[in-house]
Protein backbone atom coordinates (compact mmCIF):
# COMPACT_ATOMS: atom_id res chain seq x y z
CA UNK A 1 0.00 0.00 0.00
CA UNK A 2 1.08 3.56 -0.60
CA UNK A 3 0.70 6.36 2.23
CA UNK A 4 3.98 8.29 1.30
CA UNK A 5 5.53 10.02 -1.79
CA UNK A 6 7.53 8.54 -4.31
CA UNK A 7 11.14 7.95 -4.80
CA UNK A 8 11.88 5.79 -1.66
CA UNK A 9 15.85 4.67 -0.95
CA UNK A 10 14.39 1.66 1.56
CA UNK A 11 13.12 -1.61 0.39
CA UNK A 12 10.13 -1.97 1.19
CA UNK A 13 6.64 -4.56 -0.58
CA UNK A 14 4.39 -2.67 -2.63
CA UNK A 15 1.32 -4.87 -3.28
CA UNK A 16 -0.41 -2.99 -5.90
CA UNK A 17 2.40 -0.65 -7.45
CA UNK A 18 2.34 -2.26 -11.45
CA UNK A 19 -0.95 -3.20 -11.03
CA UNK A 20 -4.54 -1.06 -12.36
CA UNK A 21 -6.25 1.26 -10.21
CA UNK A 22 -7.45 -0.98 -7.98
CA UNK A 23 -10.74 -2.47 -8.46
CA UNK A 24 -13.39 -1.77 -5.77
CA UNK A 25 -14.65 -4.53 -4.80
CA UNK A 26 -18.48 -4.05 -4.51
CA UNK A 27 -18.07 -2.80 -8.46
CA UNK A 28 -20.00 -5.30 -11.15
CA UNK A 29 -18.20 -7.25 -12.98
CA UNK A 30 -18.02 -5.27 -16.30
CA UNK A 31 -17.60 -7.34 -19.94
CA UNK A 32 -17.05 -5.86 -22.82
CA UNK A 33 -18.28 -7.29 -26.49
CA UNK A 34 -16.47 -5.65 -29.64
CA UNK A 35 -16.18 -7.05 -33.16
CA UNK A 36 -17.19 -5.87 -37.09
CA UNK A 37 -19.91 -4.54 -37.72
CA UNK A 38 -22.80 -6.63 -38.83
CA UNK A 39 -21.22 -9.62 -36.98
CA UNK A 40 -24.51 -10.11 -34.38
CA UNK A 41 -23.01 -8.11 -31.07
CA UNK A 42 -25.88 -6.11 -30.21
CA UNK A 43 -28.07 -9.66 -30.61
CA UNK A 44 -25.51 -11.28 -28.92
CA UNK A 45 -25.96 -8.45 -25.95
CA UNK A 46 -30.03 -8.99 -26.39
CA UNK A 47 -29.69 -12.69 -25.97
CA UNK A 48 -27.58 -12.35 -22.57
CA UNK A 49 -29.98 -9.98 -21.39
CA UNK A 50 -32.62 -12.42 -21.83
CA UNK A 51 -30.74 -15.25 -20.09
CA UNK A 52 -29.09 -13.69 -17.15
CA UNK A 53 -31.30 -10.63 -16.15
CA UNK A 54 -33.98 -12.51 -14.54
CA UNK A 55 -31.39 -13.78 -12.09
CA UNK A 56 -28.43 -10.99 -12.28
CA UNK A 57 -28.97 -7.26 -11.86
CA UNK A 58 -27.22 -6.05 -15.17
CA UNK A 59 -26.82 -3.01 -16.95
CA UNK A 60 -25.83 -2.30 -20.80
CA UNK A 61 -23.72 0.33 -22.30
CA UNK A 62 -23.99 0.83 -25.89
CA UNK A 63 -20.84 2.73 -27.76
CA UNK A 64 -23.13 3.46 -31.34
CA UNK A 65 -21.54 5.05 -34.31
CA UNK A 66 -24.01 7.61 -35.70
CA UNK A 67 -27.63 6.67 -34.29
CA UNK A 68 -28.73 5.46 -30.99
CA UNK A 69 -29.52 2.75 -33.12
CA UNK A 70 -28.34 -0.30 -31.03
CA UNK A 71 -29.76 1.13 -27.65
CA UNK A 72 -32.96 1.49 -29.16
CA UNK A 73 -32.68 -2.00 -30.60
CA UNK A 74 -32.21 -3.28 -26.76
CA UNK A 75 -35.33 -1.25 -25.88
CA UNK A 76 -37.43 -2.73 -28.45
CA UNK A 77 -36.50 -5.93 -27.68
CA UNK A 78 -37.46 -5.54 -24.33
CA UNK A 79 -34.90 -7.90 -22.86
CA UNK A 80 -33.84 -5.49 -20.31
CA UNK A 81 -35.60 -2.43 -18.60
CA UNK A 82 -35.02 1.33 -20.23
CA UNK A 83 -33.02 2.55 -17.49
CA UNK A 84 -30.66 -0.10 -17.73
CA UNK A 85 -29.41 0.98 -21.19
CA UNK A 86 -27.13 3.85 -22.09
CA UNK A 87 -25.45 4.70 -25.14
CA UNK A 88 -22.20 6.94 -25.84
CA UNK A 89 -21.23 8.70 -28.31
CA UNK A 90 -17.41 8.19 -29.71
CA UNK A 91 -16.99 11.11 -31.95
CA UNK A 92 -16.71 8.78 -34.73
CA UNK A 93 -13.92 6.77 -33.32
CA UNK A 94 -14.79 3.65 -31.65
CA UNK A 95 -11.62 1.99 -30.94
CA UNK A 96 -10.61 5.31 -28.98
CA UNK A 97 -13.34 4.88 -27.09
CA UNK A 98 -12.63 1.58 -25.18
CA UNK A 99 -9.15 1.52 -25.52
CA UNK A 100 -7.34 4.88 -25.76
CA UNK A 101 -9.76 7.31 -24.16
CA UNK A 102 -12.50 5.53 -21.48
CA UNK A 103 -13.13 8.01 -19.83
CA UNK A 104 -16.68 8.39 -21.50
CA UNK A 105 -17.69 4.81 -20.98
CA UNK A 106 -16.27 4.83 -17.74
CA UNK A 107 -18.62 7.70 -16.45
CA UNK A 108 -21.14 5.91 -17.98
CA UNK A 109 -20.87 2.59 -16.53
CA UNK A 110 -20.16 4.22 -13.13
CA UNK A 111 -23.67 6.58 -13.26
CA UNK A 112 -25.48 4.32 -14.67
CA UNK A 113 -24.10 1.44 -11.85
CA UNK A 114 -24.53 3.65 -8.51
CA UNK A 115 -27.92 4.50 -10.06
CA UNK A 116 -29.05 0.86 -10.17
CA UNK A 117 -27.08 -0.46 -7.34
CA UNK A 118 -26.61 -3.10 -6.95
CA UNK A 119 -25.33 -4.01 -9.76
CA UNK A 120 -23.54 -7.81 -10.78
CA UNK A 121 -22.79 -7.30 -14.38
CA UNK A 122 -21.98 -4.58 -16.72
CA UNK A 123 -21.87 -5.55 -20.66
CA UNK A 124 -20.35 -2.37 -22.46
CA UNK A 125 -21.14 -3.40 -26.47
CA UNK A 126 -18.20 -1.39 -28.60
CA UNK A 127 -19.25 0.51 -31.88
CA UNK A 128 -18.58 -2.03 -35.19
CA UNK A 129 -15.15 -1.59 -35.31
CA UNK A 130 -12.43 -3.65 -37.43
CA UNK A 131 -10.26 -6.77 -36.21
CA UNK A 132 -7.85 -4.43 -34.26
CA UNK A 133 -10.41 -3.47 -31.62
CA UNK A 134 -9.93 -4.17 -27.87
CA UNK A 135 -10.86 -2.76 -24.26
CA UNK A 136 -8.90 -1.50 -22.12
CA UNK A 137 -7.97 -3.53 -18.79
CA UNK A 138 -8.95 -0.24 -17.13
CA UNK A 139 -12.69 -0.48 -18.53
CA UNK A 140 -13.59 -4.26 -18.38
CA UNK A 141 -12.46 -6.89 -16.51
CA UNK A 142 -13.21 -9.53 -19.85
CA UNK A 143 -13.93 -8.97 -23.43
CA UNK A 144 -15.82 -10.87 -25.65
CA UNK A 145 -15.23 -10.95 -29.32
CA UNK A 146 -17.61 -11.56 -31.99
CA UNK A 147 -17.03 -12.57 -35.46
CA UNK A 148 -19.31 -14.31 -37.91
CA UNK A 149 -19.16 -17.00 -41.06
CA UNK A 150 -20.52 -14.18 -43.51
CA UNK A 151 -17.87 -11.92 -42.68
CA UNK A 152 -16.06 -14.59 -44.61
CA UNK A 153 -14.31 -17.96 -43.62
CA UNK A 154 -10.67 -16.58 -43.55
CA UNK A 155 -11.46 -13.71 -40.77
CA UNK A 156 -9.46 -15.54 -38.05
CA UNK A 157 -6.36 -16.51 -40.12
CA UNK A 158 -6.29 -12.68 -40.03
CA UNK A 159 -5.97 -12.47 -36.83
CA UNK A 160 -5.32 -9.50 -34.68
CA UNK A 161 -5.83 -8.55 -31.07
CA UNK A 162 -9.68 -9.11 -31.08
CA UNK A 163 -9.11 -12.41 -32.54
CA UNK A 164 -5.87 -13.74 -30.80
CA UNK A 165 -6.44 -11.68 -27.14
CA UNK A 166 -10.08 -11.86 -26.52
CA UNK A 167 -11.33 -14.40 -23.36
CA UNK A 168 -13.92 -15.68 -25.15
CA UNK A 169 -14.30 -15.91 -29.49
CA UNK A 170 -17.83 -16.21 -30.62
CA UNK A 171 -17.75 -17.23 -34.25
CA UNK A 172 -21.48 -16.12 -34.66
CA UNK A 173 -24.27 -17.12 -37.66
CA UNK A 174 -23.06 -20.92 -37.99
CA UNK A 175 -26.36 -21.55 -39.61
CA UNK A 176 -25.68 -18.89 -42.67
CA UNK A 177 -22.48 -21.17 -42.81
CA UNK A 178 -23.84 -23.29 -46.10
CA UNK A 179 -25.35 -20.24 -47.72
CA UNK A 180 -22.28 -18.53 -47.88
CA UNK A 181 -20.05 -21.34 -47.95
CA UNK A 182 -17.93 -20.56 -45.20
CA UNK A 183 -15.95 -23.60 -43.29
CA UNK A 184 -16.84 -23.13 -39.72
CA UNK A 185 -14.62 -26.31 -38.64
CA UNK A 186 -11.87 -24.64 -40.67
CA UNK A 187 -12.53 -21.32 -38.79
CA UNK A 188 -12.59 -22.87 -35.17
CA UNK A 189 -9.57 -24.37 -35.55
CA UNK A 190 -8.01 -21.43 -37.21
CA UNK A 191 -8.87 -19.41 -34.51
CA UNK A 192 -8.44 -22.28 -31.66
CA UNK A 193 -4.06 -22.40 -33.43
CA UNK A 194 -3.76 -18.26 -32.13
CA UNK A 195 -5.55 -18.22 -29.16
CA UNK A 196 -3.53 -20.29 -26.66
CA UNK A 197 -6.15 -22.56 -25.04
CA UNK A 198 -8.63 -19.08 -24.98
CA UNK A 199 -11.79 -20.30 -25.42
CA UNK A 200 -14.15 -20.11 -28.60
CA UNK A 201 -17.74 -20.74 -28.97
CA UNK A 202 -20.09 -21.33 -32.60
CA UNK A 203 -23.59 -19.64 -32.24
CA UNK A 204 -26.30 -19.37 -33.65
CA UNK A 205 -28.41 -16.35 -32.11
CA UNK A 206 -31.77 -16.77 -34.38
CA UNK A 207 -33.38 -17.30 -30.67
CA UNK A 208 -31.83 -16.03 -27.30
CA UNK A 209 -31.13 -19.74 -26.23
CA UNK A 210 -28.55 -20.12 -29.13
CA UNK A 211 -26.34 -18.10 -26.39
CA UNK A 212 -26.42 -19.77 -23.81
CA UNK A 213 -23.08 -21.37 -24.21
CA UNK A 214 -21.67 -18.14 -23.52
CA UNK A 215 -24.24 -17.10 -21.06
CA UNK A 216 -22.87 -19.88 -18.92
CA UNK A 217 -19.33 -18.56 -19.54
CA UNK A 218 -20.41 -15.45 -18.82
CA UNK A 219 -21.73 -16.57 -15.30
CA UNK A 220 -19.01 -18.59 -14.53
CA UNK A 221 -17.06 -15.06 -14.46
CA UNK A 222 -19.33 -14.10 -11.37
CA UNK A 223 -18.43 -16.70 -9.07
CA UNK A 224 -16.48 -14.90 -6.54
CA UNK B 1 6.73 25.24 -12.63
CA UNK B 2 7.19 21.98 -14.54
CA UNK B 3 7.32 21.88 -18.60
CA UNK B 4 6.83 18.44 -18.40
CA UNK B 5 3.54 18.29 -16.62
CA UNK B 6 2.36 21.23 -18.40
CA UNK B 7 2.36 19.40 -21.78
CA UNK B 8 0.80 16.25 -20.49
CA UNK B 9 -2.11 17.79 -19.38
CA UNK B 10 -2.32 20.38 -22.38
CA UNK B 11 -1.43 16.67 -24.65
CA UNK B 12 -4.54 16.11 -27.16
CA UNK B 13 -3.85 12.30 -26.08
CA UNK B 14 -5.06 12.70 -21.95
CA UNK B 15 -7.94 10.48 -21.65
CA UNK B 16 -10.31 12.86 -20.91
CA UNK B 17 -12.93 12.08 -23.21
CA UNK B 18 -13.02 15.83 -25.43
CA UNK B 19 -12.17 13.34 -28.90
CA UNK B 20 -15.81 12.06 -28.75
CA UNK B 21 -16.98 16.23 -28.52
CA UNK B 22 -17.13 19.03 -31.24
CA UNK B 23 -18.16 21.64 -29.17
CA UNK B 24 -20.67 23.18 -31.52
CA UNK B 25 -19.00 21.77 -34.57
CA UNK B 26 -21.15 18.97 -36.00
CA UNK B 27 -24.36 21.15 -35.76
CA UNK B 28 -22.67 23.96 -36.91
CA UNK B 29 -22.45 21.37 -40.46
CA UNK B 30 -25.48 20.27 -40.29
CA UNK B 31 -27.43 23.67 -39.76
CA UNK B 32 -25.24 26.83 -40.74
CA UNK B 33 -23.55 25.02 -43.76
CA UNK B 34 -20.22 25.31 -41.72
CA UNK B 35 -18.44 23.56 -44.67
CA UNK B 36 -14.69 25.02 -45.48
CA UNK B 37 -11.66 25.29 -43.38
CA UNK B 38 -12.31 29.17 -43.86
CA UNK B 39 -15.82 28.20 -42.29
CA UNK B 40 -14.36 26.13 -39.40
CA UNK B 41 -11.84 29.10 -37.97
CA UNK B 42 -14.62 31.71 -37.98
CA UNK B 43 -16.32 28.96 -36.15
CA UNK B 44 -13.61 28.35 -33.75
CA UNK B 45 -12.94 32.42 -33.53
CA UNK B 46 -16.22 33.13 -32.44
CA UNK B 47 -16.62 30.44 -30.16
CA UNK B 48 -12.92 31.09 -28.61
CA UNK B 49 -13.51 35.00 -28.27
CA UNK B 50 -16.70 34.33 -26.27
CA UNK B 51 -17.21 31.13 -24.42
CA UNK B 52 -14.14 30.03 -24.97
CA UNK B 53 -12.58 33.37 -22.98
CA UNK B 54 -15.07 32.82 -20.19
CA UNK B 55 -14.28 29.35 -19.68
CA UNK B 56 -10.53 29.86 -20.04
CA UNK B 57 -10.81 32.72 -17.25
CA UNK B 58 -12.29 30.93 -14.77
CA UNK B 59 -9.39 28.14 -15.57
CA UNK B 60 -7.31 30.64 -14.98
CA UNK B 61 -9.24 31.74 -11.65
CA UNK B 62 -9.14 28.39 -9.89
CA UNK B 63 -5.52 27.93 -11.31
CA UNK B 64 -4.42 30.41 -9.19
CA UNK B 65 -7.08 29.84 -6.25
CA UNK B 66 -7.62 26.49 -6.15
CA UNK B 67 -9.30 27.00 -2.55
CA UNK B 68 -11.68 29.84 -3.63
CA UNK B 69 -15.34 29.23 -3.77
CA UNK B 70 -16.30 26.61 -6.08
CA UNK B 71 -20.27 26.61 -5.34
CA UNK B 72 -20.12 30.74 -6.16
CA UNK B 73 -17.94 29.78 -9.26
CA UNK B 74 -20.45 26.64 -10.63
CA UNK B 75 -23.47 29.25 -10.07
CA UNK B 76 -21.83 31.91 -12.26
CA UNK B 77 -21.09 29.48 -14.50
CA UNK B 78 -24.16 27.67 -14.87
CA UNK B 79 -25.44 31.67 -15.34
CA UNK B 80 -23.35 31.65 -18.54
CA UNK B 81 -24.83 28.54 -19.92
CA UNK B 82 -28.62 28.84 -20.73
CA UNK B 83 -28.34 25.64 -22.57
CA UNK B 84 -28.94 22.50 -20.07
CA UNK B 85 -27.22 20.91 -22.87
CA UNK B 86 -24.35 22.89 -23.00
CA UNK B 87 -24.31 22.52 -18.81
CA UNK B 88 -24.28 18.60 -19.09
CA UNK B 89 -21.58 18.54 -21.83
CA UNK B 90 -19.34 20.65 -19.67
CA UNK B 91 -19.69 19.10 -16.43
CA UNK B 92 -19.10 15.66 -18.53
CA UNK B 93 -16.20 16.41 -19.52
CA UNK B 94 -15.26 17.74 -15.98
CA UNK B 95 -16.02 14.65 -13.94
CA UNK B 96 -13.69 12.62 -16.66
CA UNK B 97 -11.01 15.48 -16.31
CA UNK B 98 -11.25 14.73 -12.39
CA UNK B 99 -11.10 11.24 -12.75
CA UNK B 100 -7.71 11.59 -14.59
CA UNK B 101 -6.74 14.36 -12.07
CA UNK B 102 -7.17 12.10 -8.89
CA UNK B 103 -5.24 9.18 -10.24
CA UNK B 104 -2.22 11.24 -11.24
CA UNK B 105 -2.24 13.78 -8.41
CA UNK B 106 -3.69 11.22 -5.59
CA UNK B 107 -2.29 13.38 -3.13
CA UNK B 108 -3.75 17.19 -4.37
CA UNK B 109 -6.16 18.58 -1.61
CA UNK B 110 -8.46 20.02 -4.11
CA UNK B 111 -8.39 17.64 -6.10
CA UNK B 112 -9.72 15.19 -3.84
CA UNK B 113 -12.39 17.80 -2.63
CA UNK B 114 -16.27 16.70 -3.18
CA UNK B 115 -17.49 18.91 -5.92
CA UNK B 116 -20.15 21.18 -5.21
CA UNK B 117 -22.85 20.45 -7.44
CA UNK B 118 -23.98 16.25 -7.71
CA UNK B 119 -23.04 15.99 -11.61
CA UNK B 120 -19.52 17.36 -10.86
CA UNK B 121 -17.73 20.49 -11.24
CA UNK B 122 -17.78 22.15 -14.82
CA UNK B 123 -14.34 21.17 -17.13
CA UNK B 124 -13.36 24.80 -17.15
CA UNK B 125 -13.02 24.11 -12.95
CA UNK B 126 -11.38 20.97 -13.70
CA UNK B 127 -8.60 21.98 -15.92
CA UNK B 128 -7.81 24.98 -13.03
CA UNK B 129 -7.49 22.42 -10.88
CA UNK B 130 -5.12 19.82 -12.73
CA UNK B 131 -3.24 22.98 -13.84
CA UNK B 132 -2.88 23.75 -10.25
CA UNK B 133 -1.52 20.34 -9.27
CA UNK B 134 0.88 20.65 -12.74
CA UNK B 135 2.21 23.88 -11.00
CA UNK B 136 1.30 25.74 -14.06
CA UNK B 137 0.80 29.58 -14.07
CA UNK B 138 -2.85 31.10 -14.89
CA UNK B 139 -1.74 32.48 -17.80
CA UNK B 140 -0.90 28.70 -18.63
CA UNK B 141 -4.01 27.26 -17.33
CA UNK B 142 -5.66 29.79 -19.84
CA UNK B 143 -4.00 28.64 -22.49
CA UNK B 144 -4.35 24.71 -21.68
CA UNK B 145 -7.95 25.88 -21.52
CA UNK B 146 -8.19 27.20 -25.05
CA UNK B 147 -5.65 24.91 -26.57
CA UNK B 148 -8.36 21.80 -25.91
CA UNK B 149 -11.29 24.12 -27.19
CA UNK B 150 -9.25 24.62 -30.17
CA UNK B 151 -7.61 21.73 -31.06
CA UNK B 152 -10.80 19.62 -30.33
CA UNK B 153 -12.59 21.66 -32.81
CA UNK B 154 -9.98 21.01 -35.32
CA UNK B 155 -9.73 17.48 -34.68
CA UNK B 156 -13.37 17.44 -35.36
CA UNK B 157 -13.69 19.23 -38.90
CA UNK B 158 -11.15 17.03 -39.98
CA UNK B 159 -13.15 14.23 -38.71
CA UNK B 160 -16.41 15.43 -39.98
CA UNK B 161 -15.54 16.78 -43.14
CA UNK B 162 -12.39 15.51 -44.30
CA UNK B 163 -10.53 18.56 -44.17
CA UNK B 164 -6.79 18.24 -44.61
CA UNK B 165 -5.26 18.06 -41.23
CA UNK B 166 -2.32 19.50 -42.24
CA UNK B 167 -3.74 22.71 -43.27
CA UNK B 168 -6.39 22.90 -40.10
CA UNK B 169 -2.85 22.61 -37.86
CA UNK B 170 -1.92 25.72 -39.99
CA UNK B 171 -4.64 27.09 -39.06
CA UNK B 172 -4.25 27.00 -35.73
CA UNK B 173 -0.71 28.00 -36.05
CA UNK B 174 -1.82 31.10 -37.27
CA UNK B 175 -4.20 31.91 -33.87
CA UNK B 176 -1.23 31.18 -31.77
CA UNK B 177 -0.39 34.98 -30.78
CA UNK B 178 -3.95 35.78 -30.50
CA UNK B 179 -4.41 33.00 -27.71
CA UNK B 180 -1.69 33.69 -26.17
CA UNK B 181 -2.97 37.46 -25.69
CA UNK B 182 -6.28 36.29 -25.17
CA UNK B 183 -4.56 33.74 -21.98
CA UNK B 184 -2.82 36.94 -20.83
CA UNK B 185 -6.35 38.58 -20.39
CA UNK B 186 -7.73 35.80 -18.94
CA UNK B 187 -4.99 35.69 -16.51
CA UNK B 188 -5.06 39.49 -15.66
CA UNK B 189 -9.51 39.12 -14.91
CA UNK B 190 -8.54 36.06 -12.75
CA UNK B 191 -6.02 37.56 -9.90
CA UNK B 192 -8.52 38.14 -7.80
CA UNK B 193 -10.54 34.86 -6.79
CA UNK B 194 -13.88 36.97 -7.52
CA UNK B 195 -16.34 34.03 -9.64
CA UNK B 196 -18.83 37.08 -9.70
CA UNK B 197 -16.55 38.81 -11.85
CA UNK B 198 -15.95 36.56 -14.50
CA UNK B 199 -16.56 38.25 -17.94
CA UNK B 200 -20.06 37.15 -19.39
CA UNK B 201 -19.02 36.75 -22.99
CA UNK B 202 -22.09 34.84 -25.02
CA UNK B 203 -22.86 33.68 -28.44
CA UNK B 204 -26.33 32.88 -28.79
CA UNK B 205 -25.27 30.25 -31.75
CA UNK B 206 -23.30 28.45 -29.01
CA UNK B 207 -26.17 27.50 -26.89
CA UNK B 208 -29.04 27.03 -29.47
CA UNK B 209 -26.81 24.78 -31.60
CA UNK B 210 -26.22 22.75 -28.42
CA UNK B 211 -29.54 22.36 -27.56
CA UNK B 212 -30.47 21.31 -31.51
CA UNK B 213 -27.46 19.03 -31.61
CA UNK B 214 -28.43 17.40 -28.54
CA UNK B 215 -31.91 16.39 -29.97
CA UNK B 216 -30.56 15.30 -32.91
CA UNK B 217 -30.50 11.26 -33.28
CA UNK B 218 -27.96 10.88 -35.95
CA UNK B 219 -24.77 12.33 -34.55
CA UNK B 220 -21.39 11.41 -34.00
CA UNK B 221 -20.04 13.94 -31.01
CA UNK B 222 -21.88 14.12 -27.98
CA UNK B 223 -21.34 17.97 -28.21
Amino acid sequence: MHDHDHPHPHPHTHHDTHEPRAVDPGRPVRVGIAGPVGSGKTTLVASLCALLSESISMAVITNDIFTTEDADALRRLGVLADDRIVAVRTGACPHTAIRDDISANLDAAERLEASLAPVALTLIESGGDNLTATFSKGLVDHQIFVIDTAGGDDIPRKGGPGIADSDLLVINKVDLSPYVGADTERMESDAVARRAGRPVLRTSLREPAGATAVADWVRSLLVP
Amino acid sequence: MSLAELLLIADGRLPAGGHAHSFGLEAAVRRLGVSTQADVERFLDERTATVGFVEATATAMVCGHPDLDRTRLDLELDARMPSPAQRAASRQLGRQALRIGRVMWPNDAALAMRPPHRDGDHQAVVWGLLAAAARCTPTQAALVSLHHLTTAIASAAVRLLRLDPIEMHAGLLRRAAALDELADRCAELAVDARPDGLPAASHPYVDLLAELHHHDDERLFHS
